[in-house]
């Protein structure tokens, strides 16, 4: 009778138990997790998250700053400002950073900020183009993108987008290099799981350009593309590249709902 | 394990048998989810299997698997099973199979084929034509592994 009461005893204790743990599980992201999508922030540091949070040691920030210089600043030969043609940037640029990229008709392809800002240099400033990971277009990038901070990725993948979004979606789930890995087996696969130090993430795109503590510096989510593809020891595309470009907007079609949150703070 | 799953390990067993004379690799020979023979005619050496096995550049397994015994080590990872007592679970010819090519066994797997060396998509230059771990290295990572007993 005892023997049967102690034995009874243990079950409740895992019965009571597995309750709990559940409980600890489904932690609260208030808006950094849309149903089952959870933006990098959800896997990164406490330590990490308090420097995003904060606009004062979010290292980031210097770039927004850099970025809000440059908008005002004339460069090239038609003596223009990005301020000249669109006046107020919290008002002009405010839907930027959660629908793009997005397919240009003008151009025939799929344009992302970086790719239109040095269109806009080239053909309406008449300056030189930027290169991809500058301070000046990581500044730029970066002070666009903020003026959508908050709202929800909503990037269009329709009509004219469409075969874009299906080349992004090939290349995401396309095994590559000689370690064989496509992007899916991490991000999608193993989202949560260690590897190494690190805790995978989804891979989402709605923190970039992201300032890395690794790099000391922000950078493009096309930089990181190339980091990634280096890491399963894979030949990487160029930034900017048509197939990174379908790519981004594969990675921000999956974060649709997420805020933007540039610029991020991560490992 | 379902029906489903037991057709395509079969399938995927049938076509590795090919490829392994396609590829130029050492030829080896699949029979009941295993590769019985050593790759090298000899057998491993469970030191530098260790070494191979620790080292980020070669296997770099602790990347994905914890191994309880190696609590030295730090940052062992979560996206494979954890390796204790796995040689008391498997035997040499299968986990020699696992570690050569464990698509063999499950086509979706993100464990790299350690021993295949083309017939992969985009290959950065340095790692072109060669496999992750040589045949020596296989045979004595496998050496080391086989001492994962319960």
């Amino acid at each position: 009778m005892k023997r049967k009461a102690l034995v009874l005893a243990g079950v409740g204790a895992v019965a009571l138990a597995v309750p709990s743990v559940m409980t600890f599980a489904a932690e609260d992201w208030g808006q950094y997790q849309v149903g089952d999508k959870r933006s990098g922030y959800t896997f990164a540091k406490a330590e990490t998250r308090a420097i995003q949070d904060d606009d004062f040691e979010n290292p980031g920030m210097l770039w927004v700053e850099h970025g809000e210089e440059l908008w005002e600043t004339v460069d090239g030969e038609a003596q223009k400002s990005c301020k000249s043609c669109h006046a107020d940037a919290s008002d002009t640029m405010k839907n930027v950073g959660s629908t793009y990229p997005v397919f240009a008709k003008d151009i025939g392809k799929l344009e992302n900020v970086e790719n239109r800002i040095n269109r806009c240099r080239t053909d309406n400033m008449k300056a030189k183009p930027w290169k991809y990971d500058s301070r000046n277009m990581l500044g730029m990038v970066s002070y666009v993108k903020r003026q959508s901070f908050g709202q929800p990725m909503n990037v269009k993948v329709d009509g004219d987008a469409a075969p874009w979004f299906e080349k992004g979606k090939e290349f995401y789930n396309q095994r590559r290099g000689q370690l064989d890995m496509a992007c899916k087996h991490c991000h999608v696969d193993n989202a949560g799981n260690m590897i190494r130090a690190n805790t995978l993430s989804q891979g989402q795109g709605n923190g970039f350009p992201t300032y890395r503590l690794k790099w000391q510096k922000p950078g493009s989510l096309h930089r990181r593309f190339r980091g990634c593809n280096k890491q399963v020891r894979a030949t990487p595309y160029k930034t900017g590249s048509d197939e990174y470009l379908a790519l981004e907007l594969y990675v921000m079609y999956r974060g649709q709902g997420l805020p933007v949150e540039t610029p991020a703070v991560r490992n | 394990m379902s029906i489903k799953r037991i057709a395509v390990g079969a399938f995927a067993l049938a076509t590795v048998a090919a490829s392994a004379t396609l590829t130029g690799a050492a030829e080896y020979k699949v029979e009941d989810e295993a590769i019985k023979a050593s790759l090298t005619g000899k057998a491993g050496d469970p030191d530098n299997g260790k070494k191979v096995f620790l080292n980020r550049k070669k296997g770099n397994c602790l990347a994905c698997h914890v191994v309880s015994s190696l609590k030295d080590q730090p940052f062992h990872g979560q996206v494979g099973p954890p390796l204790d007592g796995t040689a008391s679970r498997w035997s040499e010819g299968e986990l020699r199979l696992r570690i050569v090519n464990a698509k063999a066994l499950n086509e979706d797997t993100i464990m790299p084929a350690f021993y295949r060396k083309d017939g992969f998509h985009r290959v950065l230059k340095n790692f072109k034509g060669k496999s992750v771990l040589n045949a020596q290295e296989v045979e004595d990572v496998l050496a080391y592994v086989m001492t994962m007993k319960e």
